[in-house]
C-alpha cells in the first residue's frame, strides 16, 4: 500500500505541471538533463534540419531537371551540395541516432538516466550550436565588407580548395568549427553511451541479455572514438594551416593533399557505420516484435556488429583509389571492403530467418524496416561493385556514386529511423500515430525513392560527373534526370505526410497504452510516456525478453538461454 | 555431507550484481577517443619525416629533454602514490604527493617553454619555417595542452586536499585523474620515440 501512495504522489507532481506558464516550461527544457528530453531535443533538432537539408535537395534537383537550366548560379549551386551533405551526415542523421539512443538506451538496460546527464546536457547543446554556426555563415561568413557565403568546398572539403588562397573569408572556417564542435558532441555522447551501457545495467541484466539494440549503440559508440577524433584532428591542422601558417595540406611547401584525403576517409567511410548500426538496432528491436519471434541468431548479431565495427576501420581508401595509391594498397582495401560485406550478410539472413515463419504484422514500422531489408541490400551490392578498384576508376564521382550513397542513407538509414518513429511514438507521447497516414507515407516515399534514385544510377553509367551545376543537353541525361527530380518531388509529399502526422497524432492519436505492440523489451514495462524517474522500481531481467518473461510466467525464455 | 552442506548454504547466495565504476569506465573513453587524435598527429609527423623543403632539420637543432621526461614519467609515480595514499586514508600524505605530481609536471612544461623559446629565437624555428615546424610544434603542442589541463585538475584536487575537502570516499574521483595523467606520460613516451628518437 505504501509503494502505490509513494508512486501516485509522484505522479500527481507530473499531473500538475501540465498547467505551468509556458516560461516555466521553456526553462525546464533548457536546463534539462534528464536523458528523455534531451533525446527527444536531439530528433527535434535533426528534424528541422532534416527539413532544410531537404529544401537544398529540392533546389538542386530543380537545377538539375533540365539541361541548361538557369534556377541557381553555379556558386549557389556549389553551397548548396556542400550544405546539404554536411548538414545531412552532421545535423541530421548523427543527432536523429543519438536522440533515439538517449531516448532508448537506459530504457532499455533499466536504468533511470544516462551515466552523466550533465556531459549529456552539453554534448547536446554544443552540437546544436554547431548546426546554428554552420547556418550562421548565410550572414556572416564574409564579415562586414559582403553579404555573408555558405561553405562552397564540398562535403569534404580536399586540399587545397581549402587553403586560404583558394577559400578566402571565412565560409570554410565556419565548416570547420560547426563540424568540429559537432565532433565534440558526438565523442561526449558516445562517451556517455558506453559508460552507461556498461555501469547502469539493472540487475540481471548480463551483457548477453542486452537488447540488441544497446549492444549495437555499443560498438557504434567504440566507433565513433576511433573515426570522429581523427575528424577533429584533422580539422584542428585545418585551422592550423588556415590562420597559424602551418603546412599540413599545403603542397606548396611540400606538405600534402592526399593525407587530408587520407584523414577524411578514416572518419567518412566509418562514419557510415556509426549511422547504419544504430538503423541495426533499430530493424533488431522491430523486426521481431511483427514476426511474433525472438531474434534469430542473437550471439551471431552481436559478433557480426563487433566484426563490423572492426573491419570498418580498414577500408577507407576504396574512396581514394582514383589517387594512385599503388597496386598494393588498392589491392588491401578493395579486399577489407569485400570483407565487410561478410559479416553484413548475416545480419540480413538473420533478419529474414527472423521473419521467416513468423505471423508478420505489417504495420508501419514493419512496412519500413521491410523497405530497409530490400533496399539496404541492393545498397550493398552496388558498394560492392563500387568496391572494385578497376570499376571504381571508371565511376568514380559520378552520379553512379551518389545513387549508392543516397541508396546506402536514404533506402537504408532513414527507413530505418522512420521506422523508429512509428514503432517508438506511442512510447514516447502515449498515442499511436495513425497507420493511414503511416501507409500514405510509405507507398510516397517508397515511390519517390525509387524514381529518384533506381534512376540517378543511369546516368552516372552514362558518364554525368557529381557536382556539375548544368549539363548540355544531347548526352542521354536529360530523360533520366527529370525522372530523378520527379522522384525528389514524392518523397517531399511523403515527408509532410510524415511530420503532419507527427503533428496530428500528438493531439489526437489513439491513446496508446504502455505496451500497444505486445513487445518485450523493458522500456514497454514502464508508462508512455515514461515518468521523469523511468522505473519507479528499478527492473531485474533473467533473460533477453524480460516483458515475455512476465507475460508467459508457464514459459519463461530464461529456460532456453 | 560436510561437502554438500556447504554447497546448499552458498547456492541460494546470489553474486552481488556490482558494475565497474562510471568514472573509470567514461575516463577510458575519453583516452580512446583523445589517442585517435594523437595517433593522427603521430601519422602526419611521421609522414612528414624528412619531407621539410628548407631547414632546419630536428638533427640540426633538437636535443633529447631528458631532464623534462624524467620529471613528467617520475609524476606519473607520484600521482599513485597520491591515490594509494588516499585509498589508506593518509590524508597528508596524498597533499603532499599532489604537491610533488604538480611541481613535476610544471617543471616538464617549463623544459618544454624553455625547449621552444630555443628553437623560436635561436633557431628561427616557427611552425611557419616548414614541414617539421608545423608537425613538431603541433604535435609536442598538443600534448602540452594535455599536460596544462591535467595540472590544472591536479591543482584543483591539490587546493581541495590542502584545505581538507578531500577523504577516503573520494579515492576513486582520485584515481580517474590519475588515469588521465598516466595517459599524458604514455603520450609522452610516444612523442618521445617518433619526434626525439626516429625522427632525429
Amino acid at each position: 500500500m505504501s509503494t502505490t501512495h509513494a508512486v501516485e504522489g509522484i505522479d500527481g507532481t507530473l499531473a500538475l505541471q501540465q498547467s505551468r506558464p509556458p516560461l516555466s516550461v521553456v526553462h525546464e527544457w533548457l536546463t534539462t538533463v534528464d536523458h528523455k528530453k534531451i533525446g527527444l531535443m536531439y530528433i527535434t533538432y535533426a528534424l528541422m534540419f532534416l527539413i532544410i537539408g531537404g529544401v537544398e535537395a529540392t533546389l538542386m534537383r530543380i537545377q538539375l531537371a533540365v539541361p541548361h537550366n538557369h534556377f541557381v548560379s553555379p556558386q549557389v549551386f556549389n553551397q548548396l551540395f556542400t550544405m546539404h551533405g554536411t548538414t545531412m551526415i552532421f545535423f541530421v542523421a548523427m543527432p536523429i541516432v543519438f536522440g533515439w539512443g538517449n531516448y532508448l538506451v537506459p530504457l532499455m538496460i533499466g536504468a533511470r538516466d544516462m551515466a552523466f546527464p550533465r556531459l549529456n546536457a552539453f554534448s547536446f547543446w554544443v552540437s546544436a550550436f554547431a548546426g546554428v554556426l554552420l547556418y550562421f555563415s548565410y550572414l556572416g561568413a564574409s564579415g562586414l565588407y559582403a553579404a555573408g557565403s555558405a561553405p562552397d568546398v564540398g562535403w569534404f572539403a580536399y586540399a587545397p580548395l581549402t587553403a586560404r588562397v583558394f577559400s578566402p573569408g571565412h565560409s570554410t572556417d565556419y565548416w570547420t568549427l560547426a563540424v568540429f564542435l559537432s565532433g565534440v558532441g558526438s565523442i561526449g555522447t558516445a562517451l556517455n553511451f558506453v559508460t552507461t551501457i556498461i555501469c547502469m545495467r539493472c540487475k540481471g541484466m548480463k551483457m548477453s541479455r542486452m537488447p540488441l539494440l544497446a549492444w549495437l549503440y555499443l560498438v557504434m559508440s567504440g566507433l565513433v572514438f576511433v573515426t570522429i577524433s581523427p575528424l577533429t584532428a584533422a580539422q584542428i591542422m585545418l585551422t592550423m594551416d588556415r590562420y597559424l601558417g602551418s603546412h599540413f595540406f599545403d603542397t606548396q611547401a611540400g606538405g600534402s593533399a592526399v593525407l587530408w584525403m587520407h584523414f577524411f576517409w578514416i572518419f567518412g567511410h566509418p562514419e557510415v557505420y556509426v549511422l547504419i548500426l544504430p538503423s541495426f538496432a533499430f530493424i533488431n528491436e522491430i523486426v521481431p516484435v511483427f514476426s511474433r519471434k525472438a531474434i534469430f541468431g542473437y550471439p551471431t548479431m552481436v559478433a557480426a556488429s563487433v566484426g563490423i565495427g572492426f573491419i570498418s576501420t580498414s577500408v577507407w581508401a576504396h574512396h581514394m583509389f582514383s589517387v594512385g595509391m599503388g597496386a598494393a594498397a588498392n589491392t588491401f582495401f578493395v579486399f577489407a571492403t569485400m570483407v565487410i560485406s561478410v559479416p553484413t550478410g548475416m545480419k540480413i539472413f538473420n533478419w529474414l530467418a527472423t521473419i521467416w515463419g513468423g505471423k508478420v504484422i505489417f504495420a508501419s514500422p514493419m512496412l519500413f524496416c521491410v523497405g530497409f531489408l530490400f533496399q539496404f541490400l541492393i545498397a550493398g551490392l552496388t558498394g560492392i561493385m563500387l568496391g572494385a578498384a578497376p570499376f571504381d576508376w571508371q565511376l568514380t564521382n559520378s552520379y553512379f556514386v551518389v545513387a549508392h550513397f543516397h541508396y546506402v542513407i536514404v533506402g537504408g538509414i532513414l527507413f530505418a529511423v522512420f521506422a523508429a518513429f512509428y514503432y517508438w511514438y506511442p512510447k514516447v507521447t502515449g498515442r499511436m500515430m495513425s497507420e493511414t497516414l503511416g501507409k500514405w507515407h510509405f507507398w510516397l516515399f517508397v515511390i519517390g525513392f525509387h524514381l529518384t534514385f533506381d534512376f540517378m544510377h543511369i546516368p552516372g553509367l552514362l558518364g554525368m560527373p557529381r557536382r556539375i551545376y548544368t549539363y548540355e543537353a544531347g548526352r542521354g541525361w536529360e530523360g533520366w534526370n527529370i525522372i530523378v527530380s520527379i522522384g525528389a518531388i514524392f518523397q517531399a509529399l511523403g515527408l509532410l505526410v510524415f511530420v503532419y502526422n507527427l503533428i496530428q497524432s500528438y493531439f489526437k492519436g489513439k491513446e496508446a497504452g504502455h505496451d500497444p505492440w505486445d513487445a518485450w523489451t523493458l522500456e514497454w514495462s514502464t508508462t508512455s510516456p515514461p515518468p521523469d524517474y523511468n522505473f519507479a522500481v528499478l527492473p531485474t531481467v533473467n533473460s533477453r525478453r524480460p516483458l515475455w518473461d512476465l507475460k508467459h510466467p508457464e514459459d519463461p525464455d530464461s529456460d532456453y538461454e | 555431507m560436510r561437502d554438500a552442506a556447504t554447497i546448499s548454504i552458498a547456492a541460494p547466495q546470489e553474486a552481488p550484481w556490482r558494475l565497474p565504476y562510471r568514472g573509470t569506465v567514461g575516463m577510458v573513453c575519453l583516452i580512446v577517443a583523445e589517442s585517435a587524435i594523437f595517433l593522427i598527429f603521430v601519422v602526419a609527423y611521421i609522414f612528414y619525416i624528412g619531407k621539410s623543403l628548407t631547414g632546419p632539420t630536428p638533427a640540426q637543432v633538437l636535443e633529447l629533454p631528458i631532464f623534462g621526461t624524467a620529471c613528467l614519467l617520475s609524476s606519473s609515480v607520484t600521482v599513485h602514490f597520491a591515490v594509494a595514499a588516499l585509498r589508506k586514508g593518509k590524508l597528508r600524505g596524498c597533499t603532499g604527493w599532489l604537491a610533488g605530481t604538480v611541481l613535476l609536471g610544471s617543471i616538464f612544461l617549463i623544459t618544454t617553454a624553455r625547449e621552444w623559446y630555443h628553437l623560436i629565437y635561436d633557431e628561427g624555428l616557427t611552425i611557419q619555417t616548414n614541414l617539421f615546424g608545423t608537425t613538431y610544434y603541433s604535435l609536442v603542442g598538443l600534448h602540452a595542452t594535455h599536460v596544462v589541463v591535467g595540472l590544472v585538475m591536479l591543482l584543483l584536487a591539490f587546493g581541495f586536499s590542502l584545505f581538507g575537502f578531500v577523504t577516503e570516499a573520494h579515492s576513486e574521483r582520485l584515481e580517474t585523474l590519475s588515469l588521465y595523467w598516466h595517459f599524458v606520460d604514455a603520450v609522452w613516451v610516444v612523442v618521445f620515440t617518433v619526434v626525439y628518437v626516429l625522427g632525429r
